[in-house]
């Protein structure tokens, strides 16, 4: 009897995983609304868009990812503006004028996002450098900075060490 | 000597961290700088909300916005923090006599609206009715509340997102509405 014990605990483990990975499955697909399109690339580029676009309400998750009703309303929008005919620059443009660089995950470069581009960059160029420098000062260390009679004394101890 | 500065690097650099983590720690997440501040208004025009009911062709534009200073404020019945900072609407729109209310209901059902207002009593001069959202999308707004403060010329001044208390009114709504008199 205790020996079944182990097998049906790992049993439950996973089906609480297999359950567990179903109520993500559903989390994911919870912004869902029926788009008509008149070919793939409009398909494409519709999904493409609401992957790129973040959600106003709920910062941290793109539109496409967003249940909040802004998001299905500017879903909605860039639908519109596809059927019209409208370029991905353009619909990005109407998005940017009105909820700023913020909406774009893949924001322009500019002078107010530079750091945001290069800031991991100049973080990681000047850690190098400094161990650079680091590694430079302490061979120094080591050759230069004893004199002769510090050389001669170092030498002694270690001779008497031995 | 130069060795001595190098060493300092580190330790400035975790000071600068530090500061910046710290002022981080201060800024509400939620406050994302708004594209519209100091552009014009939007333009529009739509259907307003009349509360009497008997004249419904009503249509208010952005140029009926200009010539004096307006908060704009985004609302609707189904948006509970909206009945929170209803109260005080009310009662700072009767304080504020040289300041123009303009409500705009927002993907509302207008006939909750009517009686929510009727009940409650008005805060507002004129109400937009947006039905679908799209002066919402226009305005760059996420949700309700949002309150936009908007100078004589339609130019949008503030943007402010949630609940309107006394506080807020005080300390924020306050030096923007005395600097564009």
């Amino acid at each position: 009897m205790n020996l079944s014990f182990p097998v049906l605990s790992k049993m439950r483990k996973l089906l609480f995983f297999f359950l567990l990975s179903f109520v993500c499955f559903l989390s994911a697909n919870a912004a869902i609304e029926v788009y008509q399109f008149d070919d793939e690339t409009q398909q494409q580029r519709f999904n493409a868009l609401s992957d790129q676009l973040r959600c106003p309400m709920c910062l941290n998750s793109n539109l496409s990812g967003s249940d909040a009703p802004i998001a299905a309303d500017l879903r909605a929008e860039i639908y519109e503006q596809i059927l019209d005919g409208r370029s991905n620059d353009e619909i990005i443009d109407f998005m940017t004028q009105r909820y700023g660089d913020f909406i774009n995950y893949r924001p322009p470069l500019n002078s107010g996002t530079f750091l945001l581009w290069f800031g991991p960059l100049i973080l990681l160029l000047s850690g190098f450098l400094i161990i650079w420098r680091m590694g430079k000062n302490s061979q120094n260390l080591q050759t230069e900075d004893l004199s002769a009679e510090e050389q001669q004394r170092l030498k002694s101890l270690l001779a008497g060490k031995k | 000597m130069n060795k001595r500065v190098l060493l300092l690097i580190p330790g400035v650099f975790f000071v600068a961290m530090l500061g910046l983590l710290l002022f981080g720690l201060g800024r509400d997440p939620n406050m994302v700088p708004s594209a519209l501040v100091n552009r014009p208004l939007p333009e529009f025009s739509l259907p307003g909300l009349e509360l009497d009911q008997t004249e419904n062709n009503l249509v208010i534009a952005s140029e009926d916005l200009k010539g004096g200073i307006s908060i704009i404020n985004f609302w609707a019945t189904w948006c509970p923090p909206c009945h929170v900072e209803h109260p005080y609407l009310v009662e700072i729109s009767q304080q504020e006599q040289d300041v123009t209310f303009i409500g705009v209901n927002y993907k509302d059902d207008l006939e909750e609206a009517r009686l929510f207002l009727e009940e409650k009593g008005s805060p507002f001069e004129k109400i937009i009715v947006d039905l679908d959202g799209s002066l919402g999308i226009d305005f760059g707004v996420a949700g309700a509340p949002e309150t936009f403060i908007v100078d004589s010329f339609g130019m949008i001044r503030y943007r402010h997102v949630g609940v309107i208390n006394h506080q807020i009114w005080e300390e924020t709504f306050e030096p923007v509405i005395s600097r564009i008199k």
